[in-house]
């Protein structure tokens, strides 16, 4: 008999269930995973740093223009995983396919629904950013052994962003507005949050806006334990700021699963 | 072909035929409100163990509703809802693993394979990867799925995906199962397989919960019913009893020519609205000992005339000098009942 188990143990159900549903598809996720990387790093890293060497770089901290941009498209790379987890796949759960009313008729409670994907999104940003970690360091871009402590950064950095957007996500009922999300958030911070260019090179009155963000937050992180140049004072605010945010979104979002599923 | 899904099955007739009182499900002046309108409104009824019951009513009448507050997934605005002697707010999680749910939209993971649904939903229930493969062939085996148990849900016909999603919903062995209008939109085929699983169910002695517009259904199905319109319930008792209470022995339908229908149905009502059935002729058909079932219905194609004896009516009708295209003379049914309750207007 299915006896009331203790509450810890419901959100990994629910974890299995988006794992199960992953060994169907994991083959094509892994290739992506691999050509993301190579792609932004031979064309980016190499082709156009290559251009950019040449000018000096004493702007980018006297490093190579690769070694420079690999751990900000790392950073970045946390937060596109986030985001293609936390939008249409939670919309499809609850709209499209119902599988979260399914689970919801089940001891499982909405808040377990919500850690359980969240789980599952930790394991596929673990994942994703391992293999962006292996190709980075197979270009020569990593320089420093502390670049193994991206590996938690990135992770908090994804949760940063995925918890947030699925407690907005699940409120959606129809699919348009991650396009806008996209286009209106995702784009602009991947291109003006320091993954590119230093923050710096921004005309000063928006640079606040940059600090805001919170893939600036992952970036630098990510950049000063890549280069080797890891700051404690510094690191501690950053991880604190994306902590927050990570632990709001997972707040809010067990009220919004809740209003959702339960009407 | 498995007749019984239970591993624990004491055989046919293990619990129907024993009379239970235990309430499992007991609602008191149970609302439901979503802002300024009332989904559910005030309704009462209490569930025994073993009983099929069911919830009749034109669309939007809050048989769904109620069924999610059964299933504790949608709170009561206020009232009271106890099931399995546990309250539906409070314990909502304790109750929700002791029931079966089969939603009115199929709720498959269509990208899974039969088997996988099965063992996702048992995971939800914590039940161990043995047990679930235990249940999963008696389970499928009994909803006649086995040859596809490695198929992907997916290409199933309608009739297939439901009774996987009824093997679903009994992965954990519930004590209640609540099927939310489970035959709606199968074939008539289809519909007498699912009718046959649950009949089995319920003589296993699994508590049936059903909503349903469907009259065939609920007389084949249900002991006890409630016919719900507006929110409230309008009548409650066995199909038989409702019948009696509400309408007559027999029923005589009469259809015109299409030229001559509206004449006819005009003429028979002027007599009836003037003079009243019993000095039509029509009063040697007993109507007035039967009660309150002196009623004409007309309707766009057929005249329907609610009477005691449908025969001595029929040829109380024809003494009149019309001559009806068709006639039929048939028992009364629950659809007769329904209609009356809920009246002819048309809801979406």
């Amino acid at each position: 008999m299915s006896s009331p188990a203790a509450p810890w143990l419901l959100a990994p159900r629910a974890f299995r269930f988006w794992l199960t549903n992953y060994r169907r598809t994991w083959r094509g996720s892994i290739y992506s995973s691999i050509a993301s990387p190579v792609l932004y790093l031979g064309a980016m890293g190499l082709g156009l740093g290559t251009l950019v060497d040449q000018h000096g770089t004493a702007r980018l901290g006297g490093v190579s223009y690769l070694a420079f941009l690999a751990p900000g498209l790392l950073a970045a790379t946390a937060m596109q995983t986030a985001m293609g987890e936390a939008t249409y796949p939670v919309l499809a759960s609850v709209k499209w396919l119902k599988t979260y009313q399914a689970a919801a008729a089940t001891p499982l409670r909405p808040a377990d629904l919500l850690r359980g994907h969240l789980l599952f999104t930790a394991m596929r940003l673990l994942m994703n950013c391992a293999i962006f970690l292996a190709v980075m360091t197979a270009f020569g871009a990593a320089r420093s052994l502390w670049v193994l402590a991206t590996i938690p950064v990135c992770l908090l950095t994804g949760l940063a962003f995925a918890a947030p957007i699925e407690a907005f996500a699940i409120t959606r009922s129809k699919d348009s507005s991650f396009a806008m999300l996209y286009r209106f958030f995702l784009i602009p911070l991947f291109l003006f949050s320091g993954t590119f260019f230093p923050v710096s090179q921004l005309p000063g009155w928006i640079r606040p806006v940059a600090y805001a963000t919170p893939l600036w937050h992952g970036v630098v992180l990510c950049r000063s334990l890549s280069l080797g140049t890891p700051d404690l004072g510094g690191a501690l605010v950053h991880v604190s700021y994306l902590a927050a945010l990570a632990l709001a979104g997972l707040l809010i979002g067990q009220r919004t699963y809740r209003r959702r599923l339960y009407v | 072909m498995s007749e019984y899904p239970f591993g624990n099955a004491g055989g046919p007739g293990y619990c129907l035929l024993v009379p239970n009182t235990e309430v499992l499900i007991r609602a008191r002046n149970l609302t439901k409100r979503f802002g300024e309108f009332t989904a559910v409104d005030g309704i009462g009824f209490e569930l025994h163990r073993g009983e099929a019951f069911g919830f009749l009513g034109p669309n939007g009448a809050g048989k769904s509703c109620t069924m999610r507050m059964i299933g504790c997934v949608s709170p009561p605005t206020s009232g009271e809802l106890s099931i399995l002697g546990m309250d539906s707010v409070a314990q909502g999680q304790a109750i929700r693993a002791r029931l079966g749910v089969v939603p009115q939209e199929d709720t498959l993971d269509v990208e899974l394979t039969v088997r996988e649904n099965l063992l996702i939903y048992g995971r939800y229930f914590g039940l161990s990867r043995d047990v679930i493969s235990q249940r999963t062939s008696r389970l499928l085996d009994f909803v006649q799925l086995t040859d596809r148990a490695g198929d992907q849900v997916e290409p199933l016909s309608g009739g297939m995906k439901r009774r996987l999603t009824i093997a679903r919903s009994l992965i954990n062995e519930p004590e209640i199962l609540l099927l939310d209008e489970p035959t709606t939109g199968l074939d008539p085929q289809a519909r007498h397989v699912v009718w046959d699983r649950l009949f089995r169910l319920k003589q296993q002695g699994v508590t049936l919960v059903l909503t349903t517009h469907y009259m065939d259904e609920a007389e084949q199905l249900c002991d006890r019913l409630v016919v719900m319109d507006g929110g409230r319930i309008a009548a409650e008792g066995s199909p038989r009893e409702l019948i009696e209470r509400y309408s007559t022995p027999e029923v005589l339908e009469l259809r015109f020519h299409p030229a001559e229908h509206d004449q006819a149905v005009e003429k028979l009502a002027a007599e009836l609205a003037t003079t009243g059935l019993a000095t039509t002729g029509l009063a040697t058909t007993g109507l007035e000992s039967t009660g309150p079932a002196e009623r004409a219905e007309i309707l766009a194609d057929r005249l329907l005339l609610y009477v005691a004896d449908g025969d001595a009516a029929l040829a109380a009708v024809r003494a009149r000098g019309m001559d009806p295209l068709t006639s039929l003379v048939r028992r009364s049914t629950l659809e007769d009942v329904f209609l009356r309750l809920t009246g002819r207007r048309l809801e979406d």
